[in-house]
């Protein structure tokens, strides 16, 4: 089976890790990410103004590309995600800005939101089946306590992410659960890391990862797992490093036996 | 045509009704930089009400805001103080000369692990 895929800017730099551990992952379960051609970068952060137009255009051009190349598109950078899947349901229901951004566009046939965005994460459980990973998985994390990191861009606002429950997600700690992991759940794992924030005011950063880090050390986990580029640097950098991070997709291709050292 | 008072810019580009709001905090509350802002997210919803928009526009407090949506998500009202926040920053940034982030402080903020993606937020939220 064949999926558009968007990387986004940091998977081809700073975070190739999670890009080229997700693509040999779903390649063994089945599932080829086919990268779209020509995409650019969502811009990191969903801009909440209503007469934003200019800065949510390379996320339309990306939905719009999706829509010829089979019309659903999975995303793996919890920001990028949260930047496509909240402009596409802008352009969906804002007509104003449908109308600005269309005709701007100028696409041989208008978009209104027809692409399905789905996470990585949704992809494992809705289209392959955690069922079906826990069957392919070869090397299992065997007593090893794993703690979800959420963050905020997966979950928020659920109104439009509709991932999982935004208070008391489950879809990581079942994943974790399939490649053979125990998950541990911390108060913490759905609170937001400081984010860009570390450019403006690295302390609040530091405070925020910190928290994280301490509540999930003191529940006991040995080790993290995030889909976020922006998280693990928060989280690794400004945290103190009490605990392993780690892209949720590292751990897939090792469990998988895909895993391939440098 | 009347130019737009502040107010009604913010509310413009917010697309926020504050009078919805019923004061019960919930936004502060959830809100991660709380401790780090001069004014919190339920005092942006009565201050914009109350068209106290310069003193908003004049605090580091919108440059706190994470954009983690908690207070979008938690707002029983639906009155999204974030979207407030990030409004008063655009009526401020917008002017000429106010970018708050500046390209060349860049080269002094990076380190080696910092992912690209830190920066292009960055600038999103902080410069026009």
């Amino acid at each position: 089976m064949k999926i558009s895929y968007y990387p986004g800017c940091t998977l081809k730099t700073k975070a190739k890790e999670l890009d080229r551990y997700g693509r040999e992952s779903a390649k063994a379960l089945g599932v080829e990410l086919e990268e779209l051609e020509n995409w650019q970068c969502c811009g990191g952060v969903y801009p909440t103004g209503k007469d934003e137009i200019a800065t949510k255009l390379s996320s339309v051009r990306t939905l719009e590309n999706a829509k010829k190349n089979g019309g659903k598109l999975v995303t793996l950078c919890s920001a990028c995600h949260n930047v496509l899947k909240q402009v596409n349901e802008e352009i969906k229901t804002n007509e104003d800005f449908a109308f600005r951004a269309n005709n701007y566009s100028k696409f041989d046939e208008e978009y209104h939101g027809e692409t399905e965005v789905i996470h990585y994460l949704e992809m494992l459980r809705d289209t392959v089946g955690f069922d079906e990973i826990k069957k392919k998985v070869v090397k299992p994390f065997k007593g090893v306590k794993i703690g979800a990191y959420y963050g905020c861009l997966l979950l928020r606002p659920s109104k439009v992410m509709q991932m999982d429950n935004p208070e008391n997600p489950k879809i990581i700690e079942d994943f974790i659960r399939a490649i053979g992991g125990e998950p541990v759940i911390y108060p913490y794992r759905n609170e937001c890391c400081g984010g860009y924030v570390t450019m403006e005011d690295k302390n609040i950063a530091v405070k925020k990862s910190s928290a994280i880090m301490e509540s999930a050390g003191s529940f006991g986990a040995d080790l993290m797992v995030t889909a976020c580029p922006l998280c693990l640097y928060n989280l690794t950098q400004n945290g103190g490093g009490s605990v392993p991070v780690k892209y949720f997709t590292e751990l897939l291709a090792e469990a998988l036996g895909v895993k391939e050292e440098d | 045509m009347p130019s737009e008072t502040l107010k009604e810019q913010v509310i413009r580009i917010s697309g926020v009704n504050p009078l919805k709001c019923m004061r019960c905090g919930k936004c502060s509350g959830s809100c991660p930089s709380y401790e780090d802002m001069e004014y919190h997210p339920h005092q942006f919803a009565y201050m914009v009400e109350k068209g106290e928009i310069e003193k908003l526009m004049n605090s580091d407090s919108i440059y706190k805001c994470l954009t983690c949506f908690a207070c979008v998500e938690r707002c029983p009202r639906n009155v999204e103080p974030a979207k407030l926040v990030e409004a008063v920053r655009l009526v401020k940034i917008r002017q000429q000369g106010a970018n708050h982030l500046k390209a060349e402080s860049i080269p002094e903020k990076l380190d080696a692990e910092l992912p690209q993606q830190a920066i292009v937020s960055a600038f999103r939220k902080y410069s026009k």
